[in-house]
């Protein structure tokens, strides 16, 4: 998918082509439709947009709603932006990413160049994990976290994550070292490096571009999580998501849509960053195991 | 890796070494994720109100679960919400992908457009659309706004097409990376078979319908499962976007379980909705893991 | 007790058993080559010997050391592979001396094997390359400097060449036979290519179905043969078996075959006790460099037959003109000179020298032994 165009055998007559760059490029925008909304709308005065000029260019170009959204705007009874809570999702994922990926890269390492019986369905197990509606684990692990002492904290968040993040990670790892020779493991065994030494120095030197998709892909989706927010944090501890949700559903008073629309981009703002910088990197991670070949 | 009862100590030790480094990730599993599972499960054969208690009480939630309007009404919605939601995702996707594989230029440009909104979150996704579509300062107003005042669209409100709302803000955020998972299929299809198809005459119709489409099995078995399991855990975009209303219009499995354990104080019959969930999704999940575990190995 | 024993060791996986019994003894300083099919068991009987696969049953010993479980960096074993197996991430040098990192070599030692290594292989100006932009020789190079400079007691060799182009092929074949003279070091090589197998060895394994057919010298497997398998496995083009009833004629036993017209041609065999196969079928082997015109044969031999027989193709290759006809209803292979007068289609006098003809059992497979 990185090459710009390809080579097909087949063959469009002109109209058939002008039909096709017409349908991509309605469909085009049609996806960047929102975008165009949420970026117009949170630089406009919030009466440019009652005023029925929610698709218009701004007329009058305004930051406020951003520096509110950011700092003031009320977020359930605090008026405090969502400063914080983009520092409380900075606290929850960057553990996360970084003990999943880490642990995803062992287990694949274990998994391919260390086999023993029933380790495919150890990695099956795994993988199923992955697929769970969370809706079955929130009762058993809201009580853990009350157990552990984590209950509402921004470290009960990140274990969470990590758990249910493994499988993934497992994944990606495990389908790169597949392909990675094993004679080089052996090769080394020979010269007498051992299961740490030869992850060390032959493996994890050469796993860049896996650990990257396995990062990027983590972030995001960690970022962007909800319902683990909506389940475990309390007031305090509550991910920027969560917050974002608390800022828009709140019903008293006026709508300032503009610092809604403010508050989502700055919310979106980390994982689009990411993706619009490795985008190649975020859809070989999408790729990874959904396509058969 | 020699293993035989008079190993040396640096071959014992390499042997038990990857066991144990894969142990952690191992024991969180069977805790964290089956453990959790079967401790679900069985609440949802409890008493359990507010907190989860161990009172016995057999199939009962099961029962008052099928009898409560709100679960048929979530059932409802996800038969819908899903079936929409996969068709019109799978059906995009396709012509997406077709379209693009016509080397087209600009491909660099549209590939990255159709695909970003999978990096948002569905939060960011449910508010945007939320305020789009809400008739007082949405699409509805504009239009009146621009002289067109008999524009209605005002679904996001109606009961009977707020679902639909909710289809839409879901394909919007997905169709791009079904897009992509043709698209690397699509890639994937020897040249040859296509020239040698053109050289017995073959339409670029016939040859989508009859060679192409068919060789995309397995890229649309992936699409089917990815998307059913996405719509069945459907809980964020219902949340933002209309908060499963209005009334409970576009209320959806996951939701009911949620408001159910969390607001309404019936653990025992959340537990058992989300055991329901958890049924659905591992019968397509595991057929699907099995099949493609087997060839892994 | 040989240097490298190899003592009735079998390889199950589960139920299924790959290898079966293999016995061999290496002398110090031979270079022993496993050759067979795909499946045979050769490599997984070389990965034995270093450790990298567990042993069933049975025993490997090097220098009278018993080596089951021994961990492969504690056996004194060095091993190149067929993908080389050069660490991507390391320079060469530090490919050649990761071995001896890891054994806690201190740096000024590690520093001057590699030289001396690299200065045997002539690969000192690669050292501070990377894998990556070597070519396949010089990878080959440094895969065998990074064994060598382990001073190792066994060799083994897996495939090494098999991924090389025909031409560099042959050279670095020669590189390794160099090598093995100068060195006199002991060697285990697996290889598919019976041409190595020959050139390369001082003794052959033939190996099928997790069985050694036949372990002898190269001369030894070539002339005397144990089985078809080994047979029409070493030498190319294959040996061309086909069936024959012994005849006695004039107190001789004699192959009678048939030829193109149904017609029998009778070719009298050296070996006598072929006399107490009177009657019975055999299947008679005759590779194809013995069956020649009149002009070519051998001189040397004392048993060359007559045999008239029609040509069906004929296969100009350069340096010898092959020759196809039909012998015991089988199409057989004769290697002509080149400049041999013949046409498809001709009736051809064909010389056989039956000196080096070998008769088989049809149902054991077996060689009749003189």
């Amino acid at each position: 998918m990185s090459q710009a165009t390809q080579d097909t055998a087949i063959r469009t007559g002109r109209v058939t082509r002008a039909l096709i760059y017409v349908v991509l490029i309605l469909f085009s925008l049609f996806y960047l439709l929102p975008l165009y909304v949420m970026l117009s709308n949170s630089v406009k005065p919030l009466e440019e947009i009652t005023g029925g000029g929610m698709m218009n260019l701004p007329q009058v170009f305004t930051l406020e709603p951003w520096i509110k959204a950011w700092s003031s705007a009320q977020i359930g009874v605090e008026p405090t932006g969502l400063r914080p809570y983009f520092w409380n999702s900075i606290k929850m994922v960057v553990p996360a990413v970084i003990v999943s990926t880490i642990l995803g890269a062992l287990n694949g390492y274990v998994l391919t160049k260390w086999r023993f019986k029933y380790d495919t369905i150890l990695f099956g197990l795994m993988l199923f994990a992955c697929f769970i509606p969370f809706q079955i684990v929130l009762i058993p692990m809201a009580r853990m976290l009350g157990l552990m002492g984590l209950a509402g904290t921004t470290w009960g968040l990140a274990l969470v994550h990590v758990v249910y993040g493994i499988g993934f990670t497992t994944l990606y790892f495990r389908n790169y070292y597949a392909v990675f020779p094993t004679e080089l493991i052996r090769a080394a065994q020979i010269d007498g490096a051992g299961f740490f030494q030869i992850f060390w120095r032959i493996l994890l030197p050469s796993s860049g571009p896996i650990a990257v998709v396995s990062i990027i892909w983590q972030f995001t989706n960690i970022w962007n999580d909800f319902l683990f927010g909506a389940s475990f944090a309390d007031a305090n501890s509550q991910p920027m998501t969560v917050a974002l949700n608390n800022l828009v559903q709140s019903s008293t008073g006026v709508k300032e849509y503009n610092v809604h629309f403010a508050g989502a981009i700055l919310a979106a703002m980390p994982t689009l960053l990411v993706y619009i910088v490795a985008g190649r990197y975020f859809v070989r991670g999408l790729m990874a195991g959904s396509v058969k070949g | 890796m020699a293993g035989s009862a008079d190993a040396d100590f640096k071959t014992r030790l390499q042997n038990w070494i990857p066991k144990l480094v894969l142990s952690p990730s191992l024991a969180m599993m069977m805790v964290f994720v089956y453990g959790f599972i079967l401790f679900s499960v069985y609440l949802s054969f409890t008493d359990s109100r507010i907190l989860p208690s161990f009172g016995w009480v057999g199939w009962e939630n099961y029962d008052k679960l099928w009898r409560l309007s709100h679960w048929e009404t979530s059932l409802i919605n996800m038969g819908i919400f899903a079936g929409l939601y996969i068709v019109i995702c799978t059906c995009i996707g396709l012509g997406l992908a077709i379209f693009l594989d016509q080397k087209i230029r600009g491909e660099g440009l549209l590939r990255p457009i159709y695909l970003y909104p999978m990096a948002l979150s569905f939060i960011v996704t449910g508010t945007a659309w939320k305020w789009f579509l809400d008739p007082g300062i949405g699409l509805e107003n504009v239009m009146h706004t621009w002289g067109w005042t008999s524009f209605e669209f005002d679904w996001i409100k109606n009961r009977d097409y707020a679902i639909y709302t909710v289809v839409l803000a879901a394909v919007w955020q997905t169709s791009g990376f079904v897009m992509a998972m043709f698209l690397a299929g699509l890639r994937g299809i020897d040249n040859e078979i296509l020239r040698a198809a053109q050289m017995d005459g073959a339409s670029n119709w016939n040859l989508y319908r009859r060679i192409i489409i068919p060789q995309l099995r397995p890229a649309f078995l992936s699409a089917f499962v990815i998307l059913s399991h996405l719509a069945i855990k459907t809980f964020d975009l219902v949340i933002a976007l209309t908060g499963g209303g209005p009334g409970r219009a576009t209320e959806l499995p996951a939701t009911f379980m949620y408001s159910y354990t969390f607001t309404r104080n019936q653990m025992g019959i959340g537990a058992a909705s989300a055991t329901i969930m958890l049924m659905t999704i591992a019968a397509i999940m595991i057929p699907y893991l099995y099949a493609e575990l087997r060839e892994k190995r | 007790m040989g240097f490298l024993d190899i003592d009735n060791a079998t390889k199950s996986y589960g139920a299924v058993e790959v290898l079966h019994k293999v016995d061999i003894s290496v002398q110090e300083g031979e270079f022993l080559v496993l050759v067979g099919p795909s499946g045979c068991g050769k490599s997984t009987l070389l990965n034995m010997i270093a450790g990298l696969e567990e042993i069933t049953s049975g025993e490997i010993r090097i220098k009278d050391q018993v080596m089951n479980g021994v961990h492969p960096s504690n056996r004194n074993i060095a091993m190149v592979f067929q993908s080389y197996a050069l660490y991507p991430n390391m320079t060469v040098g530090q490919n050649i001396t990761f071995g001896l990192e890891m054994h806690g070599v201190p740096k000024p030692e590690r520093d001057k094997a590699m030289h001396e290594v690299a200065t045997l292989l002539q690969i000192e100006q690669l050292l501070d390359r990377k894998p990556g932009q070597l070519s396949g020789g010089q990878r080959q190079r440094v895969a065998m400097g990074r064994a060598l400079v382990r001073e190792p007691d066994v060799f083994l060799f897996d495939e090494p060449l098999s991924n090389l182009d025909a031409k560099l092929r042959v050279d670095m074949r020669t590189e390794i036979k160099k090598l093995h003279q100068n060195l006199g070091t002991t060697i285990v090589y697996v290889t598919h290519d019976q041409i190595e197998a020959m050139t390369l060895s001082s003794r052959i394994a033939v190996m099928n179905g997790g069985y050694v057919q036949q372990l002898g010298t190269p001369q030894e497997i070539y002339d005397t043969p144990a089985n078809i398998f080994v047979a029409t496995f070493m030498g190319s083009p294959a040996m061309n078996v086909m069936p024959a009833k012994v005849a006695m004629l004039n107190g001789r036993p004699h192959a009678e075959v048939a030829t193109h017209d149904g017609s029998m041609a009778q070719l009298p065999f050296s070996q006598d006790n072929l006399a107490a196969w009177d009657g019975r079928d055999i299947l008679l082997g005759i590779r194809p460099e013995t069956i020649t015109d009149m002009d070519g044969a051998d001189r040397k031999s004392s048993n060359i037959a007559q045999m008239t027989n029609r040509i069906v193709v004929t296969e100009p290759a350069g340096s010898d003109t092959f020759v196809s006809m039909q012998l015991g209803g089988r199409d057989v292979i004769a290697r002509m000179r080149s400049d041999a007068e013949v046409a498809a289609g001709q009736d051809f006098d064909f010389a056989v020298n039956m000196e080096k003809a070998v008769a088989f059992d049809p149902e054991s497979e077996m060689r009749i032994v003189p």
